[in-house]
């Protein structure tokens, strides 16, 4: 079996930077990565607003990925690897040729975070196409360059659902309207006022969504507008926020030391980075 | 393409599928009309994938007769077809006094409909049994032979194996008009005009209406509609039977079962809707079902939810299926097939052919039957991704493979929902957060754009 001193599972923000320390501090690590591409959530992040806290720059997210990955040619990341199970210090790893175990002296969970889809938020009706996160319409939009609506709703006003509309922006795509439940947005206060002046896009707070309508694509939604149903033509649906940690290998409770975004609250990808590089100054410090 | 066959099917379930499947195995030609982008796109795909016994179905009825025919082709046959086979038993658990004295009666007509293997279960033994189950269970009586499938790779099996016996499946196919005339049915439908000499209808939702070709209607369909709420992975670990509830006059009731992908899953509901086409969820019920799924399991707190799903139960006014054939229409009917389809397909389909060599002449001299293996999607038989390969869908340990194969062979997936359902990707706790973009395009890529 494989033994290494530290395992990353995680290749994004967190992962790359707690790796690269690592490597600073003479600590050898291995970033395990389940995608083809390391680089996490900012691969598919198309706008500005990347890279000041790790970088002093002021960088879309590919392009921050971009570096993350340049900054980590000299390390052992492995794309494509996916852990299946941790037990105790010993890790299932599935790759190209099969399944593998790999022994670390620490593990370094890194595997960020997701939005919270349709299904568990219990939203009623019809099945149709055009339900998504902002998460997979940027993938559509940034990495396939697929349109997958026109005019959307989007449910939810936390940072990410302005990053929602900034990626609609991007591919021409028109939103109906931002809905929020609460009778103030979950972002700071002027984001309201930019979506609706700068973009266009009204945001009705103390709004509920209830159902959503058509077949094969969105037709319609319901909604519950102060109190009062109402139903708006729109053929697609944003869920955004509602941050899920991307937790399943902790379903045995493994001894692994949390990194970046898989600790719950959101942060921001500059914070991610900078705390896989204290985890790793303190790991080294442990191990020294 | 061959336009006149001895036998058409219409409507591609479950139900349609296992008797293309048996006709084209006799050595008839056989065609199968579909409406839908793609195969079980209407009552078939929203089901609880368990196989009956029949330990609690009408006694004498037809239904109850194809289903235990049904449950021995499956158990005959689901190796040859690389099909699953969980075996969970099931456990139908009395949660009150009044429930409880009705185990002795669930006793009888078990006995009576000759499942001889039934037990009571004591509440000291039923917790030593389940012990995650909530306190509140008194009694319960065991049913050994009560399994787990898998909804979607047993039609599909089928499907396959129809096809390579020579049948033809036409999606995007919906009939809109026939005639019979000189012993001949000529149907008009949206992929073209196709000539039989009998005629199968297995319309599902929409029997009803495609019987009027034939005559006037002895059933109406009332579309029975079942809403499900599917836990995450770790909840399969607290149950391990099939949870059923002592059955209403109406309704079997709302199960609480693990899936044959490692997931627990409570539903069905019963609401009788109008709605024939389109199977839809509302909040106020998923809320029930997970509420009731925490009474039975109070540790499923805090367990996410994966998924939401809803499907559509051909009901009818008669409390047994409807299958008759009309000698003189060359038409067989096989209408009301409500909830027990998949276990009974095989059955149904053995009847049917019965039904057909008995009115409509001898079956001939069938030739050596083609085995048709499809990819497994079971958790407890080894999965592609464990034999290497790039995963796509991680949730549900998908591979690009899979996906590729699913998208090319003889019945490639016709739209996304076929897709899940031959490789069940998306479908996991993500929903395709992390995915969909991915699996999507090479949807577009080998279906030419076609959505």
């Amino acid at each position: 079996m494989e033994r290494r001193d530290v395992i990353i599972i995680g290749g994004g923000p967190a992962g790359l930077s707690a790796a690269r320390r690592l490597a600073e501090l003479g600590v050898a690590a291995t970033v395990l990565e389940r995608d083809q591409q390391a680089g996490g959530v900012p691969r598919h992040c198309g706008h500005l607003g990347f890279g000041w806290q790790s970088h002093r720059r002021l960088w879309t997210g590919p392009r921050f990925a971009e570096q993350l990955r340049a900054d980590s040619t000299a390390l052992d990341v492995r794309t494509g690897h996916t852990v299946l199970g941790i037990d105790g210090n010993v890790l299932r790893v599935q790759n190209q040729h099969g399944i593998n175990e790999m022994a670390a002296n620490r593990i370094i969970l890194a595997t960020g975070t997701r939005e919270t889809p349709r299904a568990p938020r219990f939203v009623g009706g019809s099945r149709p196409r055009g339900v998504t996160t902002t998460g997979a319409l940027q993938a559509n939009v940034y990495l396939q360059n697929f349109k997958p609506f026109a005019c959307p709703v989007i449910i939810g006003s936390e940072w990410v659902s302005f990053s929602a509309i900034l990626t609609c922006r991007h591919a021409g795509i028109r939103p109906v309207a931002m809905i929020e439940a609460k009778d103030h947005i979950s972002a700071p206060r002027p984001g309201d006022l930019i979506s609706k002046l700068i973009y266009g896009v009204p945001v009705w707070t103390r709004t509920k969504l209830t159902a959503i309508a058509g077949q094969p694509q969105v037709e319609a939604v319901e909604i519950e507008r102060h109190g009062k149903r109402e139903r708006i033509a729109c053929d697609g649906v944003i869920f955004t926020g509602e941050w899920v940690p991307e937790a399943a290998l902790l379903v045995n409770r493994p001894k692994v030391t949390l990194a970046g975004n898989v600790h719950g609250d959101l942060k921001t990808s500059g914070a991610c980075w900078r705390e896989g590089r204290a985890i790793a100054e303190q790991i080294a410090r442990g191990s020294a | 393409m061959q336009r006149s066959f001895d036998i058409a099917v219409i409507g591609g379930g479950v139900v349609g599928l296992a008797i293309l499947r048996r006709f084209a195995m006799s050595g008839l030609s056989a065609v199968l009309l579909e409406r839908g982008a793609d195969i079980l796109n209407g009552a078939s795909k929203g089901n609880s994938a368990l196989l009956h016994t029949g330990f609690d179905a009408p006694t004498g009825s037809t239904e109850l007769a194809c289903m235990q025919a049904g449950y021995a082709e499956y158990l005959a046959i689901h190796e040859k077809l690389n099909l699953p086979l969980v075996q969970s038993t099931a456990l139908v658990v009395a949660w009150s006094e009044q429930e409880q004295a009705k185990l002795d009666g669930i006793m009888a007509k078990a006995h009576a409909n000759g499942v001889a293997d039934v037990r009571h279960v004591a509440r000291d033994e039923l917790r030593k049994l389940e012990p995650k189950l909530s306190p509140a269970a008194k009694a319960a009586v065991l049913v050994p032979g009560e399994h787990i499938i898998d909804a979607w790779s047993a039609p599909l099996a089928y499907a396959h194996q129809a096809l390579a016996h020579g049948a033809v499946i036409l999606r995007n196919a919906e009939v809109t008009g026939g005639n019979f005339s000189n012993g001949e049915w000529t149907l008009a439908s949206k992929a073209g005009p196709v000539t039989a000499r009998i005629v199968i209808n297995a319309a599902g939702n929409f029997g009803d209406l495609v019987e009027a070709m034939a005559r006037v209607s002895p059933f109406t369909i009332t579309p029975r509609r079942g809403q499900f709420v599917v836990f995450d992975k770790e909840a399969s670990q607290l149950v391990d039977a099939i949870i059923l509830p002592v059955p209403t006059e109406r309704t079997k009731g709302v199960v609480l079962f693990r899936t044959a992908y490692g997931n627990l899953a409570i539903g069905p509901t019963a609401e009788d809707v109008t709605e024939r086409e389109v199977a839809a969820t509302d909040t106020a019920t998923l809320e029930r079902l997970k509420a009731r799924a925490l009474d039975m399991v109070p540790s499923l707190a805090g367990i996410g939810v994966n998924a939401i799903y809803a499907g559509l139960r051909p009901a009818t006014e008669h409390k047994d299926y409807v299958i008759e054939a009309l000698p003189e229409r060359g038409w067989i009917t096989v209408g009301g097939i409500r909830s027990t389809g998949l276990t009974a397909c095989l059955g149904i389909a053995q009847h049917v052919a019965k039904l057909y060599a008995l009115h409509f002449g001898a079956l001939p001299n069938p030739p050596d039957p083609i085995w048709t293996p499809v990819p497994n999607l079971a958790e407890d038989r080894p999965r592609p991704y464990m034999q290497g390969g790039e995963i796509v869908c991680h949730c549900e340990r998908v591979t690009r493979g899979e996906i590729v194969a699913a998208l090319e062979g003889p019945l490639p997936a016709g739209d996304l929902g076929g897709l899940k359902r031959r490789t069940r990707a998306m479908m996991g706790r993500c929903q395709g957060f992390n995915c969909s973009a991915h699996v999507e395009a090479l949807f577009r890529e080998k279906s030419h754009g076609a959505a």
